[in-house]
């Protein structure tokens, strides 16, 4: 029963964000001019699931709102999106929703683009064929640590699924170094008296440098204790691109944005 | 610079050596555990080992050049209020929590931090009396913590991520974790805090890879339990309220770490002071297993024995210090367990048996007499109005104290001269609301004038009490020495190897003593009062001594 009030009112909400477009918002450039395919394909699975039972597939199963206008009443900027769907509104009967940051990126690309996206051409990837690639071909858990599994090496993804959007999870895996983290880039030392240190940066200040070494150690290092320091710009992590097929790596994001954190 | 497929190809090749070999750094084994003292660079535990004696084996830093101690660096904490964790260091990494519930992995010797976990424990929280985090505990590459919100949280030691968390019991209830848990084998063990509302206390024992407990020890016996008897029927005409049911909520909370003795498979607890604190009236009998030491077996956590040190408790004297294990006591080949109590009384208890082996005050106190032959304290509650010693807060409380098996002294931050006058009332129990009976107020050298203030300006001086250090012969009780601060302390002492003392003080000195005579060697003013327990390390060839003071940690060395 509560989940039908929440429902009810969420759409209640987006009926009082919804209805009908201001005329100044027309022609003014107030969100992010692109979202990722996958950002919506990610936001129409959400609202097919917690908004289309009050909302309708069609965004229009509240009176006087539709919601594939793509515009609305009381919310110009997909930050007002965001807010109002957090938030609530007590006026209109809607409790606030937490959506992650990955879920969030979804719903309103999704809500930015429900005209013109067809549902029909979307590929949702199989979470459980999604984890065979990750921890199998994609030989993912060689660096990376889910949950109690994988290594230390490379950065966590445990609860990748709720801090990066579907589209910089996919570019991650098809572009990785256009979505590395600065932090994170691998770093290279050499003390003076030649030991050589590879690893992943996790801290760094004017004298020393934090690191996760290939070995899984965390260790610190005074930078005047160093004969070499090189911050590596490109991610040691291989594009998947070309060597796992389109449906592997629809699997595999799928599966990465089924992480939502330790359960 | 490296090349990319270069990178690739060594990141695939740790990945693979880590798979095919065992890792060795950062791995602390119980056994490890167990063998503390083979390696003094590290501090594994709550109290440094097994036998809780916050005694440190390193020997660098010494009484004839402490005077040289320098800040290494410092660690401010960015959450405002008391804080108290001791440090663990593990092969150069500082674990640390901070309030509410953080923990934090830090560089041993700069400073820095390699991660941070944060946890928010339930806003709905009830927790008395600092509402702190003590510390972590460790196994293996996992991190271990007991939160304000009464969970246990498991944390990877290497990326602060979270394992596993476990409800240990409701904390709108008035339950809570604020002690570092102790690691024996494959099993976390803590207790509950939450005397001060009306808690049935307990201990409870958690597998350590999947968090589901393994076995529990109530510190309030319910019906048809031994120790049950002791929370006696009402009389039949009661001057006063009278609870038929006080021992649901008769308190008996867990605040502080327990020790282990590996040969007795017996783990120590001290247990906290009964529910309500001070309406004994309502609550006849002798009240098990509050004010008391519970020895429990490890693997089940059954009760070996007990030793009630305030039977019938109606001035809070929690009995939650640490237990300080002994071994070969006072040449008579009797492992003991030693203890400087919140009331007033050195003690000493063969750790197999739980026999009574020597009790006697290292402060002023007039609650009790003397020992029977049991070591039962003869009580001599004092008229109303009149003060009894010690005072609410105890001759000492849950400070830690220290052992020195080079001086074979004890060492114990005791409140001397320090009194309260009780005034009980009766308390009708409600869940999660405060269930004192009354409170204590100072015993003041001018009745009728305001209160009492201690810090920055300090009325409190020594008409109403003060602190010191007071170093114990641990065979017989005897004051060895004393050394006196004008304002009490709420600091944990540590000794090391090379007969030194560090300990602080709501002053917010950190101080040097020679461990032998008491001498003052060396002080800092840190600017805020002290309310941990120090500890030591080295990383490489320096040795490193910490405390909290304030909201910052200070890390000590000799300059290189």
């Amino acid at each position: 029963m509560q989940k039908i009030i929440d429902l009810a009112v969420l759409a209640a909400v987006l009926a009082a964000v919804g209805a009908t477009a201001l005329a100044s918002q027309q022609g003014a450039q107030l969100h992010d001019s692109q979202y990722p395919d996958v950002d919506i394909a990610h936001g129409a699975g959400l609202y097919a699931a917690r908004c289309a039972p009050c909302h309708g597939a069609q965004g229009d199963a509240v009176g006087g709102v539709n919601l594939r206008s793509g515009k609305f009443r009381n919310a110009i900027t997909d930050r007002d999106l965001a807010g109002f769907i957090r938030v609530g509104s007590q006026a209109a009967g809607m409790p606030p929703f937490a959506l992650d940051d990955t879920d969030m990126a979804g719903i309103i690309a999704y809500l930015r683009n429900m005209n013109s996206f067809d549902a029909a051409t979307v590929k949702t990837g199989n979470v459980a064929r999604g984890r065979e690639v990750f921890e199998g071909k994609g030989s993912c858990t060689k660096c990376h640590r889910v949950g109690r599994v994988g290594s230390h090496v490379g950065p966590n993804l445990t609860d990748i699924g709720s801090v990066r959007s579907a589209g910089s999870i996919q570019r991650s895996l098809l572009e990785p170094t256009s979505q590395m983290m600065p932090v994170n880039r691998p770093v290279r030392l050499v003390t003076k008296d030649g030991t050589v240190i590879n690893g992943r940066r996790l801290n760094e200040d004017t004298y020393s440098i934090q690191v996760m070494d290939e070995r899984e150690r965390i260790q610190s290092f005074l930078k005047s204790d160093l004969r070499e320091y090189t911050i590596v710009k490109t991610s040691p992590m291989p594009s998947y691109k070309g060597t796992l097929s389109s449906e592997e790596l629809s699997d595999l994001l799928g599966y990465l944005l089924s992480l939502k954190g330790p359960s | 610079m490296m090349t990319r497929s270069r990178l690739l190809l060594m990141c695939c090749a740790a990945a693979l050596i880590c798979l095919l070999s065992p890792r060795v750094h950062g791995q602390v084994t119980s056994q490890r555990l167990a063998t503390a003292n083979s390696e003094p660079q590290n501090w594994l535990t709550y109290s440094g080992n097994y036998q809780s004696h916050r005694f440190s084996l390193l020997d660098q830093i010494t009484p004839a050049n402490v005077k040289n101690l320098k800040l290494q660096w410092v660690y401010q904490s960015p959450v405002a209020g008391n804080w108290q964790t001791t440090p663990l260091v593990v092969d150069g990494v500082m674990y640390i929590t901070q309030r509410p519930n953080d923990v934090v992995a830090l560089d041993a010797v700069t400073g820095r931090a390699f991660w941070i976990y944060r946890y928010t424990p339930n806003p709905n929280r009830i927790v008395c009396c600092g509402a702190n985090n003590r510390g972590v505990a460790i196994l293996g590459d996992t991190l271990f913590m007991g939160t304000l919100d009464a969970n246990l949280i498991a944390i990877e030691a290497k990326s602060g991520r979270q394992i596993w968390k476990t409800e240990v019991a409701n904390t709108t209830s008035g339950y809570s974790i604020t002690h570092a848990p102790l690691i024996v084998k494959d099993k976390v063990i803590v207790g509950v805090g939450g005397g001060e509302y009306g808690i049935r206390g307990f201990i409870a024992a958690y597998d350590v890879n999947t968090g589901k407990e393994a076995w529990r020890f109530y510190t309030i016996p319910g019906p048809g339990e031994k120790g049950h008897e002791t929370w006696e029927a009402c009389p039949p005409k009661a001057d006063s309220f009278c609870d038929p049911e006080a021992w649901k909520h008769g308190g008996g909370s867990i605040w502080m770490t327990g020790s282990y003795d590996p040969q007795l498979n017996l783990t120590y607890w001290g247990v906290g002071n009964v529910g309500p604190d001070y309406a004994g009236a309502q609550r006849p009998g002798d009240n098990l297993y509050t004010d008391s030491v519970v020895a429990l077996d490890v693997d089940t956590g059954t009760l070996r024995w007990h030793y009630q040190f305030t039977p019938h408790d109606v001035y809070d004297y929690d009995s939650v210090q640490v237990p300080v294990l002994v071994d070969n006591w006072g040449r008579t080949g009797i492992n003991a367990l030693v203890w400087a109590n919140r009331n007033g009384n050195y003690y000493a208890l063969d750790r197999a048996t739980g026999r009574f082996l020597l009790g006697r005050p290292f402060v002023k106190v007039n609650w009790m007499s003397e020992f029977d032959e049991r070591g039962r304290p003869i009580q001599t509650p004092q008229p109303p109005g009149q003060p009894t010693y010690p005072g609410n807060q105890g001759g000492t409380n849950w400070y830690s104290p220290s052992f020195s098996p080079r001086t074979n002294l004890f060492y114990v931050s005791a409140w001397e001269d320090y009194a309260s006058i009780y005034g009980p009332s009766p308390v009708e129990y409600k869940e999660g609301r405060n269930f004192t009976g009354g409170g204590p107020r100072p015993f003041g050298p001018v009745p009728g004038a305001p209160g009492l203030s201690r810090a920055p300006i300090n009325t409190w001086t020594e008409a109403a009490g003060h602190g010191a250090v007071i170093a114990l012969d641990v065979a017989t009780g005897d004051q060895k020495w004393k050394f006196n601060m004008t304002d009490v302390t709420d600091s944990g002492i540590l000794t090391t190897a090379s007969n030194l003392l560090f300990t602080g003080g709501r002053e917010g000195y950190f101080q040097a003593l020679d461990a032998s005579t008491g001498t003052l060697l060396w002080k800092a003013n840190l600017g805020a009062a002290i309310n941990s327990g120090p500890m030591s390390y080295r990383v490489g060839t320096r040795q490193y001594v910490v405390t909290v003071s304030g909201l910052s940690l200070f890390v000590f060395a000799l300059d290189e």
